[in-house]
């Protein structure tokens, strides 16, 4: 066998006190031998990102490994002096970052910042030498015209071209391990799907040994020669991708694998008779800009001709990468923002252009559920007020909203006591839970779920989209469920909307979807999104 | 959604002053204004006597001969003066950080919320900020003749731009979050979302800009004072027992010195309180400080 490029033995990072264990990472061993691309793959809290940042030694002081070694072909990067470890950094080992706009230097060329790498690690280059380089590693991750590229700044690239020019980056001086942390979560499914293939490439071309961290068992599956698993700081199973991806062994590691949605829709729910629409959209059109101070400024199209109708006791899906405007629709429904043109009927009455004043009794009728449960919650107000204030704002006294509160509260599995404790207390599910609760003490006719389940593990994303099945059915709720994530999609939705540059370009019940998708872009987005190694898994939920 | 072990929770609710407090330097600075309100408070009962009784016989008698700190031109008591003017001085800082801070956070708030109001209302601000402070204080004293009333207000109208802007700025990004926006689809009222969800926000970064226009306020009133546009001379403050020293300067510096110092002490002594709560409640300096995690 190979001498492993790194060699993590018995790493220990103890937490400070008063955390919520006592070491971040504990008696963690693990090898990345050259060419092949090792994925640590964990819930968040797991570990895997301080294992990254041990290995780069970007920990910062409060977190200083206790015990263990780290072996960079052979060296210890845990005893070398902070002059070698700038060394080592770019030249053996190199990192890729999930965010590539906060990453890259917004105010430098793309050329200068790779330039930058060559600069600081190969003196012997001289300009010339290195700019062809910087040309040849853009053409190297499959940009387009990288002299023009190379004068780019980061601001003029999508993200899938900043996530590249980062790889180019991370490849400048030919590292031999490669850290890439979530590099692909940010990104469309679209564009992970090219990044990851991107990936792979390189890997077999240049024998880099790739630490790749994830939370996705489908990107796992994708992409990895090996998996290791992490909970709670300690490697709980590591192996193969086809040993731990079909004969998981433990525990953990079978509940992660069971709670990746998978992209099949469960049999249609029976269909109710069709009635009158709760909610219906005709034309709906939304441009921003446009109207700068001298007429100027550039107007973006952001929904372009939007119709849709919702049934009662129906959950439509509206699925679309980012920038295809499914969360202008949802802002725009719930009037957070002011439509520019078409109709939004909510029961008979068409609220799109109302005043303030006016859209006061349809505002109960149409709750949303945010994205991110830490934003969504004020932070000085306890979950008891959170939930009685839109009931009381509507004239129900303290006592009976209270009483909606706890009943509530119930019925979205937290217990009474939550009531009194304010949202920092609580994880990102049970936020999420408590905003759900909140939407609906307000008993609305439709629940806009914008999102609503993308900020959290997979665990916790399966137990609130069960959640939210449970009370749709029990509520007869009417959802319009706004999702990137066509797992998830295929789980909850009764019906789909495939959404594009604004407008709807594809739409029909989930099953016949999934099964015959007929627009080139939603069969784009079927073949992008990462499958799992699916038949085998069946067994592991057993 | 990310991997990251510190899991992007709001840190727990921590108590303003402690963290404040255990830095040395506000400790200094409460100590020193403690000491100055109450000798502002007590000042018949600290051995003071009149403090604009004229005794020609005894002027400019140094430290100690007679009094403490000496006598000025006219014969009075310097230390039965400095006391009495801390009165004046800290009475017209509270004044005016209270009211550009309460009128600042009104407008800032219309301005951040109403976005119609924002463009007029703001280069309104931007106009008042235009002004220079003295100017406009010596122009109103000169309009509405000198008192301690006029002087708050001269002081207090250049402020209040500065405080809009920075509760407009708070305003603006606390606007945009989901809390906010839950509570309008909740059908929360304007002046009720303003009041429960976007104002505590303010109340950090304001408590500090009040203590920075104390010090200002302070000393201007000192500045205004020794022009001789300020508080009149039958009210000691140090502005103007500086003022009425300056002829006298050469032969007897004790009547410039004491005043002086004070007003020195003074400012300092709330500026460094304004750098311990910044610190303390800003959690960018908070966690480079190491009080954080």
């Amino acid at each position: 066998m190979t001498e492993p490029v790194l060699s993590i033995r018995g790493l220990t990072v103890p937490l400070p006190r008063g955390a919520d264990r006592a070491n971040a990472i504990e008696g963690l061993s693990l090898d990345v031998a050259p060419g092949e691309i090792v994925c640590v793959v964990g819930e968040s809290g797991s570990g895997k990102s301080v294992t990254a940042s041990a290995v780069m030694g970007l920990l910062p002081p409060i977190l200083t490994p206790s015990a263990g070694e780290i072996l960079l072909q052979g060296e210890n990067v845990l005893k070398v002096g902070a002059a070698r470890l700038r060394r080592l950094r770019g030249s053996r080992m190199a990192m890729v970052f999930q965010e590539p706009m906060t990453a890259l230097n917004p105010v430098l060329k793309v050329g200068a910042q790779i330039d930058e790498m060559l600069k600081a690690h190969s003196e012997r280059l001289n300009a010339e030498a290195r700019r062809a380089r910087v040309l040849d590693l853009l053409a190297d991750v499959h940009l387009p015209d990288p002299p023009s590229l190379a004068r780019a700044y980061p601001h003029q690239l999508s993200g899938g071209q900043r996530q590249r020019v980062m790889i180019a980056m991370a490849l400048a001086n030919d590292p031999a391990l490669i850290i890439a942390d979530e590099p692909t979560t940010a990104l469309d499914v679209t564009t992970q799907a090219q990044i990851l293939k991107l990936l792979k490439e390189l890997q077999a071309r240049r024998d880099a040994g790739i630490l790749f961290i994830t939370h996705d068992f489908g990107v796992v599956s994708e992409i990895a020669d090996r998996v290791v698993v992490m909970q709670k700081g300690r490697l709980v199973e590591e192996g193969s991708v086809d040993a731990v991806l079909t004969r998981p062994q433990h525990p953990y590691t079978q509940m992660l694998i069971a709670a990746v949605p998978k992209a099949e829709p469960p049999p249609p729910r029976p269909r109710q008779p069709p009635a009158a629409p709760i909610l219906a959209v005709r034309d709906l059109t939304k441009t921003y800009g446009g109207r700068g101070l001298f007429g100027g400024g550039r107007a973006v199209t952001a929904l372009d001709g939007v119709s849709f109708a919702l049934q009662p006791g129906e959950t439509l899906g509206i699925v679309g990468e980012s920038g295809s405007g499914k969360s202008t629709l949802a802002r725009c429904i719930a009037r957070f923002v002011d439509p520019s043109a078409g109709h939004i009927r909510v029961g008979g009455d068409d609220i799109a252009h109302c005043t303030p004043r006016a859209l006061r009794p349809y505002r109960r009728r149409i709750q949303m559920i945010f994205q991110d449960p830490y934003r969504s919650l004020n932070p000085r107000r306890t979950v008891g007020q959170a939930i009685i204030e839109g009931p009381m704002n509507y004239g129900l006294s303290r006592e009976a909203a209270l009483a909606r509160a706890a009943r509530l509260i119930d019925l979205v599995g937290l217990d009474a006591g939550a009531l009194g404790r304010y949202p920092h207390e609580f994880s990102g599910g049970q936020r999420q839970r408590i905003a759900i609760a909140r939407a609906l003490a307000m008993e609305p006719d439709v629940l806009i779920a914008d999102e609503a389940v993308s900020a959290l593990d997979v665990s916790v994303q399966r137990q609130v989209l069960e959640l939210l099945e449970d009370l749709r059915e029990r509520l007869n709720l009417s959802i319009l469920f706004i999702t990137h994530d066509l797992r998830v999609a295929a789980r909850l939705c009764d019906r789909l909307i495939v959404m594009l540059n604004g407008q709807i370009v594809e739409e029909g019940p989930t099953g016949s979807l999934f099964a015959n998708p007929r627009h080139a872009y939603t069969q784009a987005l079927f073949a992008a999104a990462p499958k799992m190694r699916a038949a085998e898994t069946a067994e592991a939920t057993g | 959604m990310t991997g990251s072990t510190a899991p992007s929770r709001l840190p727990a609710r921590r108590p303003i002053l402690p963290p404040a407090l255990l830095n040395p330097g506000v400790l200094a600075g409460l100590a020193v204004l403690l000491v100055v309100g109450l000798a502002a408070v007590a000042a018949p009962y600290l051995w003071t006597g009149d403090p604009i009784l004229l005794r020609p016989r005894l002027r400019l008698k140094p430290p100690f001969e007679l009094a403490w700190l000496g006598t000025d031109a006219f014969g009075r008591d310097v230390w039965s003066r400095v006391v009495y003017g801390a009165r004046v001085s800290l009475a017209i800082g509270f004044a005016v950080a209270t009211a550009s801070v309460l009128i600042g956070l009104v407008i800032g708030l219309v301005a951040g919320y109403l976005r119609r109001l924002d463009a007029v209302v703001m280069r309104i601000m931007d106009g008042i900020m235009a002004i220079p402070s003295i100017l406009l204080a010596i122009a109103m004293v000169t309009l509405s003749g000198a008192g301690i009333g006029t002087v708050i207000v001269a002081i207090a109208i250049p402020e209040i731009p500065r405080v809009a802007r920075l509760v407009r700025s708070v305003v603006l990004s606390v606007r945009s979050e989901p809390y906010v926006e839950a509570a309008i689809g909740a059908g929360t009222r304007l002046p009720m979302l303003l009041v429960r969800h976007v104002l505590p926000n303010t109340i950090a970064p304001l408590i500090v800009q009040g203590t920075y226009v104390c010090a200002s306020a302070i000393l201007t009133e000192a500045i205004l004072s020794f022009l001789g546009a300020g508080i009149p001379t039958e009210i000691p403050s140090w502005g103007n027992i500086m003022a009425e020293g300056r002829q006298a300067f050469q032969i007897a510096p004790w009547v410039i010195l004491f005043p002086g110092l004070c007003v020195a002490a003074t400012v300092l002594a709330v500026n460094i309180i304004g750098d311990g709560l910044r610190d303390a409640l800003d959690p960018r300096t908070a966690r480079r400080l190491g009080a954080l995690r």
